[in-house]
């Protein structure tokens, strides 16, 4: 009869965390940035059909770093959570604090109860009337979570990226601005100055979406061109 | 079928919202409802009925059109009840027969092509939502038999084709394609003749405004259960175009004038039809 070794439970959790801090780290890194406009979401991510931004709802949108299928899955999750809430109250009552509560704690059951955690990171971000009412909330693979204000680094090179971004973030960016910005972060460890717009995944949540667009969906994902377009606006 | 992981987690795979409510919260889907049996010879259920709905295609695309008013066996239920809803960016969608399971169908269907759209990352194409609309239709065989039926009209706008589209369905849920223009609800039959003198290819969208307008006028003249214009109340039908740049409600003051040139000619024609 084979005899199970003792782990402590502060070694087997210490273990569990490395291990998903490593995945994560190979991956490219996320911005979130809140500014006038409304939110900025940009990724590092060459392919076109594999998103790591997504809607969930009219104001909320989601951004991810880490294991695909995971994340994935956590953001089919989220669309069906929010799209029940809104069927069965109404679509007011449908916030990114709610969301990102059950991802803490599905994120949180995965890490203790399964045989190995999520490799993931995640972004939840909420448009408000104004800059002063957006929420960013950040999701960690042990089912941490965090009110971030101004904005949200994720990744592998989350602290450079982080440093760069802070350095330049102000009250009054534009998506262009803060789309800038983000690329700015997102070469920091790159010997290119900048990277080409199909390298880029891009997505806004509008703050004036219904009286812009006529739509309460605030989404919106922006093609190769108006990427490269807002890119090379002079300030 | 072994039940692996694998194919548990392909049989949960769906894109579909009411698919997800079946498994998962049956309790809120509309239909699907247990109701008790009816007693023989007793009185049908008075509720609030949604009536007339036209639609018909224009050069640009395809218009849907529906009065304002809910009746509830001779009683006016409502005199400002919508019964045409846009369903997402290219389509629309307008309801006749009993108000309350039409407008909370409505409501899961616009969940539906909404929901589809954030897993899939594309549109659901237009015959899709076409037969997801059917689907739906046929869930509420069951309470339709008890007479609490939904009849809607499906329109949209054909992005590959670009045409406007319109299909109708029976209570079972059976799809069929019209050409040219047509009308559910009580006022079906006297809106289909006036569309059929009015209606002529190549509309421009002013045009097909009018004419959807002139047929619930006529629906309205000969058919106690839909509600004409009502300058009194300031009170005009629902009307959204659907075309290549999406789904379009007309503005009220637009409808004011088509409704009030409508009254007008009518008046000076002095006829009695």
């Amino acid at each position: 009869m084979t005899q199970q070794f003792y782990v402590s439970p502060e070694q087997l959790m210490k273990d569990r965390a490395d291990f998903a801090r490593k995945g994560i780290a190979r991956g490219r890194s996320v911005v979130v940035i809140s500014c006038e406009e409304g939110i900025a979401l940009v990724a590092e991510n060459p392919s076109p059909s594999l998103h790591k931004i997504g809607e969930i709802y009219d104001k909320i949108a989601f951004a991810a770093v880490g294991k695909y299928n995971e994340f994935e899955s956590l953001r089919q999750a989220g669309v069906r959570y929010a799209d029940v809430r809104g069927y069965s109250y109404d679509r007011e009552d449908v916030t990114a604090r709610g969301l990102a509560s059950v991802y803490a704690q599905s994120l949180g059951a995965v890490f203790t109860a399964e045989q190995k955690p999520f490799e993931v990171e995640l972004a939840v971000a909420e448009v408000g009337g104004s800059a002063a009412d957006d929420h960013l909330y950040r999701l960690t693979f042990d089912g941490s979570i965090a009110d971030e204000k101004r904005f949200i680094v994720m990744g592998g090179q989350a602290d450079k990226v982080a440093e760069t971004v802070e350095g330049g973030w102000q009250r009054e960016l534009n998506f262009a601005g803060a789309i800038r910005l983000a690329m700015k972060g997102l070469v920091t460890d790159k010997e290119a100055g900048e990277l080409p717009a199909s390298a880029l995944e891009v997505a806004v949540l509008d703050r004036a979406s219904e009286s812009t667009r006529g739509s309460r969906r605030a989404f919106r994902r922006l093609g190769d061109d108006e990427i490269a377009a807002l890119l090379s606006e002079e300030n | 079928m072994q039940d692996t992981t694998a194919n548990q987690v392909a049989a949960n795979a769906t894109s579909s919202f009411t698919e997800h409510l079946q498994r998962n919260r049956p309790g809120l889907l509309p239909f699907n409802q247990p109701l008790p049996a009816a007693s023989a010879g007793s009185q049908p259920l008075q509720v609030p009925h949604a009536t007339t709905i036209v639609s018909l295609t224009y050069g640009g695309g395809v218009l849907m059109a529906g009065d304002r008013r809910a009746t509830m066996g001779n009683v006016i239920a409502s005199r400002h009840i919508e019964k045409v809803f846009p369903a997402d960016r290219y389509s629309v969608l307008g309801i006749a027969g009993t108000a309350g399971i039409a407008i909370d169908l409505t409501r899961l269907f616009q969940v539906e092509l909404e929901h589809y759209e954030k897993i899939e990352g594309t549109l659901l194409s237009l015959e899709g939502k076409a037969n997801r609309l059917g689907a739906m239709i046929r869930g509420n065989l069951p309470m339709a038999m008890q007479g609490l039926a939904v009849v809607p009209l499906f329109a949209g706008f054909d992005l590959p084709a670009g045409i406007g589209r319109l299909f109708s369905y029976d209570v079972t849920g059976g799809r069929y394609e019209e050409q040219e223009h047509h009308a559910v609800g009580s006022g079906s039959m006297f809106a289909r003749g006036a569309l059929k003198k009015l209606w002529r290819p190549g509309l421009t969208e002013d045009e097909a405004v009018a004419v959807a307008v002139e047929a619930l006028y006529d629906a309205a003249d000969d058919d106690s259960a839909t509600g004409g214009p009502d300058p009194v109340r300031q009170l005009w039908p629902v009307v959204y175009t659907v075309g290549r740049t999406g789904a379009r409600r007309i503005p009220e003051h637009d409808l004011a004038a088509v409704a009030g040139a409508i009254i007008e000619a009518r008046t000076a024609a002095r006829r009695e039809a």
